[in-house]
């Protein structure tokens, strides 16, 4: 048996590995398709008769559809969340965390560690489509103004009729919220740009403060990944909650 | 509890040779390397393998064990499936010698590029002056043992065989540690991008999971020495303030 020399080309997904390797893949791959293919058809379908009424009988507002930027452009008829959803979906597209989950399971690049990827050209990130990922930090900036948004919403959650009140749905679009804004927070370009890029802080100007913002992103970020799906799910189920109490399939659970 | 295990060792020269079978008794608490010498000193006395310290701090007994890169010395009999068959062989990423040895010779060539650490000028009192906070960081790189482990996993140099274009993990570490030192005043952010060609890095993290030394080499080392070269290339707006600014 002749032994691989250096860049020999593994057939596809062949490895000598034992274990089960493939399953994260797998749980990633199908997870990332199951969400494009509910927000792509929640987003071409907004709730309501007017398409761009989307918290019909709540208080409620989807995260696929605010802010309504639609109506700043007359004409406009088509969803509200197609103006905005690029946003996310660029976020974390180009999110370093993201790269890993969909180059391993859906771009098979490589699936998993010391696993076969069969003969291809490979170029990285040098190259288009991917070296576009390089432009992270723009889509931490836009996403930061979401962000505001979702806070917003949240506040609104806790109004019912005009007093403060708690139901399910508070609870859903706080769980949203939260993860969101720690996914965001925890974000690698972020922790570089408040302070991962001083190399003496002791000399940079605001060189403690910046350390300190820098140790704080860091802490989060050490969980980035867990934020990435905890946010991922949260936000698909806010916006299947919210239209499932919107077109009275569910009942809002009341606390008080 | 001693049993007897069965071992498929890699066996030959240059690239050519066998997976040979071997059926071993091992005892509690053995490691993989154990094994391998038990092999040397009952069955195969000219089995060659690489070792030094057996205690996880000298990167030399590097081997892949079921398919996956580790040392020898730290993988635990005990937490693999004994009721199958235990296949050890080289790196595939490096070329080979002989049974388990290979010729790792190319990342000292990899490391001779990298610029070395540059002071800047001392302060007025004559002395170079730095705290503990600042090297924190850097000093998570210094842990690396030089196991090459993420090296042969990288899929870039494994499965493109990159080694002309891509400096691999090991190296972007290395880089960051002299990048990152509060003291240190070289540029090696050009480095990095076109001959350390950190574009073809995909972030995949497997450099980091096998790791012995548990190096967040993605998170703290790759990953800001791309935000880096970033600044430098890829934002627009930056790269047009430099050019408005000549700065």
């Amino acid at each position: 048996m002749a032994y691989p020399v250096p860049g020999t080309r593994e057939p596809f997904l062949a490895t000598r590995r034992l274990d089960a390797w493939w399953l994260a893949p797998l749980a990633m791959g199908i997870s990332f398709i199951v969400f494009i293919i509910y927000a792509t058809w929640s987003a071409l379908h907004p709730m309501g008769d007017d398409p761009v009424t989307y918290h019909v009988q709540t208080n409620y507002v989807s995260p696929f559809f605010s802010p309504d930027l639609s109506k700043f452009i007359p004409g406009f008829t088509w969803s509200p969340a197609l103006l905005i959803l690029w946003i996310p979906a660029g976020f974390r597209l180009t999110c370093y965390y993201g790269r890993k989950a969909y180059y391993r399971s859906l771009t098979f690049s490589p699936s998993a560690c010391a696993v076969g990827k069969g003969q291809r050209e490979y170029k990285g990130e040098r190259a288009l489509p991917w070296i576009l990922n390089n432009l992270h930090r723009y889509f931490l900036y836009i996403i930061t103004a979401l962000v505001i948004f979702h806070w917003i919403h949240f506040f609104d959650a806790f109004r019912f009729d005009g007093h403060f009140g708690m139901r399910l749905g508070t609870l859903v679009v706080a769980a949203d919220t939260i993860f969101l804004t720690l996914y965001v927070t925890s974000c690698h370009s972020l922790r570089h740009l408040v302070g991962g890029k001083i190399d003496c802080y002791s000399c940079a100007a605001a060189g403690m403060a910046r350390h300190h913002a820098w140790k704080g992103v860091s802490i989060l970020n050490d969980k980035h990944n867990l934020y990435f799906w905890l946010s991922l799910f949260t936000v698909g189920f806010a916006d299947l909650y919210i239209r499932m109490i919107s077109s009275g399939c569910w009942q809002d659970v009341r606390f008080f | 509890m001693p049993r007897t295990v069965k071992m498929k060792v890699f066996r030959g020269e240059k690239g050519e040779g066998a997976i040979h079978d071997y059926n071993v008794h091992i005892d509690d608490g053995m490691v993989v390397l154990d094994v391998i010498h038990r092999i040397q000193a009952t069955q195969a006395p000219d089995l060659a393998c690489r070792w030094n310290c057996k205690a996880g701090k000298c990167g030399s007994c590097s081997a892949e064990v079921n398919g996956k890169p580790s040392l020898m010395c730290m993988t635990r009999m005990d937490s693999l499936d004994l009721e199958k068959p235990i296949t050890v062989e080289p790196l595939m990423t490096f070329p080979h010698v002989r049974d388990l040895v290979t010729d790792v010779s190319w990342n000292y060539t990899v490391n001779k590029r990298i610029k070395p650490f540059k002071p800047k000028a001392k302060e007025a009192d004559g002395t170079h002056r730095m705290f503990q906070y600042e090297v924190d960081r850097v000093q998570e790189f210094r842990k690396c043992i030089e196991c090459y482990l993420c090296q042969t996993v990288c899929h870039v140099l494994r499965n493109h065989g990159k080694h002309e274009e891509f400096a691999g993990p090991r190296f972007m570490i290395r880089t960051a540690s002299l990048e990152m030192h509060p003291l240190d005043v070289e540029d090696r952010v050009p480095f990095i991008k076109e001959e350390g060609g950190i574009g073809f890095c995909n972030i995949t993290k497997c450099c980091t999971e096998v790791c012995p030394e548990h190096i967040h080499i993605t998170d703290n080392g790759i990953i800001p020495m791309k935000e880096r070269v970033a600044d430098r290339y890829y934002d627009p707006i930056k790269m047009l303030f430099r050019v408005l600014t000549g700065k």
